[in-house]
């Protein structure tokens, strides 16, 4: 216990202290700071199109349209100024430098032609207002041409009522949903980079011993498993430290930006996670999941790590050696991905039991409400089997692999570290 | 006797390959032991059963009667060939690592650590990183990483490879003075005049197999090959066809003979009568460079 103590703590102050962890903190604060605060970046650099001010010369035919629009625009305090312009003056050069649009309107007010000119119409804002504005006072005109009175017409329009609710055990509300795909998403986004960075990191720094030859003396007074598990929780500390780094700083520009309310977002893409926020209040059970997950998620590729860390000499051989390893997280994410959309095809039931991908997919079909309590257990039982097996499978290759200097295929490597370690069988 | 390190009939194989056949030697407490061969003759498989860290498939290996898998740490000390530390870690650093893994407190690495860089005139290099030391001063490192925590016994591989006379001056002045102190040591080393500076007993290994083991002057005795120098004003060619001469090889000022037994010394020293002027005629006592040569060269000459 003692060497794995001091393994540990050696693994961490190293690393922590070391340039590396200081810049890819720095860089990564300075990503989630700007990713939290980009609505207030854009917005610094660029006016936001609902509130910047246009000026539209309007060339009316119809005599009342521009009467009406104006009328609409003063009611609502918007920022869209009109101004009626003579139909002569419509080749004038200059026209643009004073106004940001055209808008010609042609026929009658209850069936008008409208056309709009402006330099470019790439930004669809102010067309997309002017035309529905157009279409409702189109609307308001035939209503009236028609005699039917206003309570006629809200009688009509008056929205039905529709509910949504789910008849099975494990199925969740739309906003437990949201929230679940909200966890499933950072979950696999942290098992991710968790497994390239501290995997690749594990890896590394047992290539660093063994070839920088200081392995010789650190095997003659630890056990291969005692350095095994010191690296590896050294490192999964490392991480951990700095993912609450990152948390707490989010955390405080967070507050700082927003002074203390809740991020604001606009437009209708993000009303589904504001009503996640909002609505759903915060589930301990789901984190508590997704933290179980990560951890074993973590044992298991660390391990892996470890082993193919033993089996390289030169430390530039090491991302060859974890090559396999990164193919496995890649390959979690893409199925990931697509299970979020379908959580309930069989290949996600089918890899939520492969070792290896559990992490990630049993997660994101126990947070989809798509697993039972009986499968999320099973699938706990199976990861904690596979991780009690790759552990004695790579001790015995991590035995035999720090003292072996010569390269070959990676089967091969495994195969000659398990002679080199092969202590009873001969016998 | 008790504390001896007893080879019994060590066999280790890789697979097929043989590394070690059938190996046995003893070392008595406070004796310096070398193990001779060439690379790839099966020394740092020795070392490595001995560390425990190999199993041997056949025979046994002990300290004092117990295995070298269920000794503390501390009983044991090891200076790998392939020498290296972290680089990046400070001298002091490194070695309250090193040494609080062999069991030792901060305290005691400490103490040690500075009492040793003050022998090797090194204190100033305690807060350098590894990698801002001079080769000879990171083997001073090394060395004091393998001793620190007071080894009963200390395994050293090839420990002056690499070092300028001076430096090789003062780590063998550290060795004995570690023998002096009870310390066993077992050595290996390419450079003959070492060992026979050193050491009393040895084991010579070629291929894996023990082809030389005992005393220096045992050795020595037993080797009965001669070889006799001769400064002659005519071809000694002829010689060879005389019984019992291995070889006559011709050198810039003078022949040297290779004959046998001792006993063949007197026939070629009648066959030179009469043929014409000898200047220098000259038996010499084999060196242990000889005999390494002899006993460890001859499967792949």
């Amino acid at each position: 216990m003692r060497n794995i103590g001091l393994v540990l703590w050696h693994t961490f102050y190293t690393k922590v202290v070391s340039k590396t962890f200081f810049f890819t903190s720095f860089f990564m604060i300075l990503f989630m700071s700007i990713i939290l605060n980009i609505e207030a970046i854009l917005d610094f650099f660029d006016d936001d199109p609902e509130t910047s001010v246009y000026s539209v010369a309007v060339v009316d035919e119809t005599e009342e349209v521009f009467g009406e629009l104006e009328h609409v625009f003063d009611q609502r305090d918007e920022t869209i100024h009109f101004e009626q312009y003579d139909s002569s003056r419509v080749s004038d050069e200059e026209v643009y430098d004073r106004y940001d649009a055209m808008l010609f309107i042609e026929g009658t007010v209850d069936h008008p032609v409208a056309h709009y000119e402006a330099p470019s119409i790439n930004q669809s804002y102010l067309p997309r207002v002017l035309e529905s504005e157009i279409q409702s006072i189109a609307e308001e005109k035939r209503i009236e041409q028609s005699g039917i009175s206003e309570e006629v017409i809200e009688n009509i329009a008056q929205p039905i009522t529709f509910s949504l609710e789910a008849s099975d055990d494990n199925a969740r509300s739309e906003a437990e949903l949201d929230q679940a795909r909200f966890f499933v998403y950072i979950l696999l986004f942290v098992i991710y980079f968790t497994v390239l960075f501290l995997g690749n990191m594990i890896a590394s720094e047992v290539a660093t011993e063994k070839s920088s030859r200081v392995m010789e003396l650190l095997i003659t007074s630890t056990s291969p498993a005692q350095q095994m598990f010191g690296k590896i929780l050294g490192v999964g500390l490392v991480g951990l430290t700095q993912y609450s780094i990152i948390f707490l700083v989010a955390l405080v520009t967070f507050g700082m930006g927003m002074d203390g309310s809740l991020p604001q977002v606009s437009g209708n893409v993000g009303q589904a996670e504001q009503d996640m926020i909002q609505e759903a209040s915060f589930s301990i059970e789901l984190f508590l999941l997704a933290f179980v997950y990560f951890v074993l998620g973590y044992f298991l590729y660390a391990t892996l790590a470890a082993m193919l860390g033993s089996l390289v000499t030169r430390i530039e051989d090491v991302g060859l050696a974890v090559g396999p390893m990164n193919m496995l997280v890649i390959l979690a994410l893409l199925i990931s991905m697509f299970s979020l959309g379908n959580p309930s095809a069989t290949i996600t039931t089918v890899t939520s039991y492969i070792p290896f991908f559990t992490p990630m997919i049993m997660f994101l079909r126990v947070g989809m409400g798509e697993a039972s309590s009986f499968e999320m257990i099973l699938s706990f039982v199976l990861l904690f089997i596979s991780i009690a097996i790759l552990m004695v499978i790579a001790t015995r290759v991590y035995r035999g692999g720090v003292l072996l200097y010569s390269q070959g295929r990676l089967i091969e490597m495994i195969k000659r570290a398990l002679i080199v370690t092969n202590r009873e069988k001969d016998n | 006797m008790d504390m001896s390190l007893m080879i019994k009939g060590v066999t280790k194989k890789y697979g097929s390959k043989v590394a070690v056949e059938n190996l046995s030697f003893e070392v008595n407490r406070g004796e310096m032991f070398g193990l001779l061969g060439r690379n790839g003759a099966g020394k740092t498989t020795t070392f490595r059963l001995m560390l425990g860290l190999l199993k041997a498939n056949q025979g046994t290996i002990t300290w004092g009667n117990v295995t070298p898998v269920k000794l503390t740490s501390r009983t044991i000390g090891y200076l790998p060939e392939e020498r290296g530390l972290y680089p990046k870690l400070n001298v002091m650093q490194q070695l309250i690592y090193l040494g609080r893994l062999k069991g030792m407190t901060k305290r005691e690495v400490k103490d040690e650590v500075t009492k040793w860089l003050r022998q090797f005139e090194a204190l100033q290099y305690e807060n350098k990183r590894m990698e801002q030391l001079s080769k000879g001063n990171q083997q001073k490192i090394q060395f004091i990483a393998s001793v620190m925590h007071k080894p009963e016994l200390l395994i050293l591989d090839e420990p002056f490879s690499g070092l300028d006379p001076i430096n090789i001056n003062v780590l063998k002045k550290a060795v004995f003075d570690l023998r002096d102190q009870g310390t066993t040591i077992v050595f290996s080393s390419h450079r003959m005049d070492h060992v026979e500076s050193l050491c009393e007993n040895l084991s010579i290994l070629n291929n894996g197999q023990q082809v030389a083991y005992g005393s220096l002057q045992q050795i020595k005795a037993a080797y009965r090959s001669r070889t006799i120098r001769i400064k002659a004003d005519f071809s000694l060619d002829y010689l060879l066809t005389l019984n019992g001469v291995i070889d006559v090889q011709e050198e810039a000022h003078e022949t040297r003979v290779v004959v046998q037994t001792e006993a063949i010394v007197n026939a070629v020293f009648e066959a030179l009568h009469n043929k014409g002027n000898v200047q220098l005629f000259a038996v010499e006592e084999p060196t242990l460079h000889d005999i390494f040569i002899d006993k460890a060269g001859s499967a792949h000459a």
